[in-house]
């Protein structure tokens, strides 16, 4: 009996070891993720429907990527701050 | 709770650290276990033993030996290319001028304009050779580490970028003037600056050069830690996995190849990132209101 016990917290203890914050940075890049989604696809729509313009979106997007980017950053920063 | 204790006494403690490879766990435990030393990549993989001088502020590391060497390299290029700069350009002195064509013409004139590019060019071309630089050396072979993956370096051009762009401010405006159009923005109603004038100042005094440094630094971390986990998981599924998981090491080692080439990528992409962030900065505190 305490060696199917032992053997079911082995189990246990195998599915569910590490860290929680693992689990946190994933959820932290989702928003990140689909802001870059949107942003990059309507810079290229504008481009697509503008291409004499295409040189300053693409500026524009860019720094509307330094800023999206640094969201999933201090997720990851903060998963080592805190861990 | 007690239990985790016994079970950390009968595993290595790394083992714990496999969340990632719960499928190659796994496996190895149907292997038999035991084999595995893998050491996933912490935190500490930046802060490496100090090899001269250690407990005084100048306690050199490997991190700060490759700092040296990524600037003594790019100084010397630079001396070496502008010496023989000829009127036809070779192919390093080509090399070099589109990079400074770049941030003259794609960073500086297109956020600043024409006029007032002129000023802060030299300063943003320094800093974006820079940090390129202290940047490149995370894929460069025997270097490994990038210069700009501990907060000190990346905070330091921050510092360098916040300053620049609040002297701009007050060069153009005089200090009422910059706090005025900084804090209190034209075209809101009076009573919205009870909720816009702390963000202000939180965004153009903390926000603005802590994500710079942030930014910069983090994008390395990440990177020197994705290349170190292919890299240090293709060798332990080659050597010390059983023979079931060798074949995962061709995976991660190709994994790794493609990172590094990623790598090289954003180590431009972020010093492009970082030099047109300032440019906007600074023309953010000295255009006029419109």
């Amino acid at each position: 009996m305490a060696l199917v016990n032992s053997v079911a917290l082995i189990a246990a203890a195998d599915a569910v070891s590490g860290n929680i914050a693992t689990v946190g940075y994933g959820l932290a890049v989702i928003g990140p993720g689909i802001g870059l989604g949107i942003l990059i696809g309507k810079t290229i729509e504008g481009m697509a429907r503008q291409p004499e313009v295409s040189g300053q979106l693409r500026t524009t997007m860019f720094i509307g990527i330094g800023f999206v980017e640094v969201l999933g950053l201090l997720g990851l920063i903060t998963g080592f701050i805190f861990s | 709770m007690r239990e985790d204790a016994t079970w950390a006494a009968v595993w290595p403690h790394d083992f714990k650290e496999l969340a990632l490879f719960s499928l190659a766990s796994a496996l190895l435990v149907a292997d038999g276990g035991e084999s595995g030393g893998f050491h996933a990549p912490s935190i500490a993989e930046f802060f490496p033993q100090v090899i001269l001088f250690e407990g005084t502020p100048f306690a050199l590391d490997r991190v700060m030996l490759v700092r040296i060497v990524a600037a003594t390299a790019l100084v010397l290029i630079m001396v070496v290319v502008a010496r023989r700069a000829t009127l036809v350009p070779g192919r390093a002195q080509a090399a070099v001028e589109w990079l400074m064509d770049f941030v003259r013409k794609n960073v500086a004139e297109e956020v600043l304009g024409k006029d007032r590019a002129r000023q802060f060019t030299p300063l943003l071309t320094t800093l974006f050779f820079a940090i390129l630089a202290f940047n490149i050396t995370g894929v460069f072979i025997f270097l490994n580490i990038a210069g700009t993956s501990r907060i000190g370096l990346p905070l330091l051009f921050a510092v360098v970028a916040y300053v620049t762009y609040i002297a701009a401010g007050i060069q153009a405006k005089g200090v009422g003037g910059f706090l005025k159009s900084s804090l209190f923005p034209p075209g809101v109603p009076w009573f919205m600056y009870v909720l816009l004038t702390p963000i202000e100042l939180l965004q153009v005094f903390i926000l603005r050069p802590a994500t710079l440094a942030i930014r910069l630094m983090a994008n390395m971390v990440a990177g020197h830690l994705m290349l170190v986990l292919c890299f240090s998981a293709t060798q332990f599924f080659l050597l010390s996995a059983g023979p079931a998981l060798k074949a995962f090491s061709v995976i991660t080692l190709g994994a790794g190849f493609a990172l590094t080439l990623f790598e090289i990528f954003v180590a431009a992409l972020q010093a492009y990132i970082f030099v047109i962030l300032t440019a906007v900065y600074i023309d953010l505190s000295v255009s006029e209101e419109h």
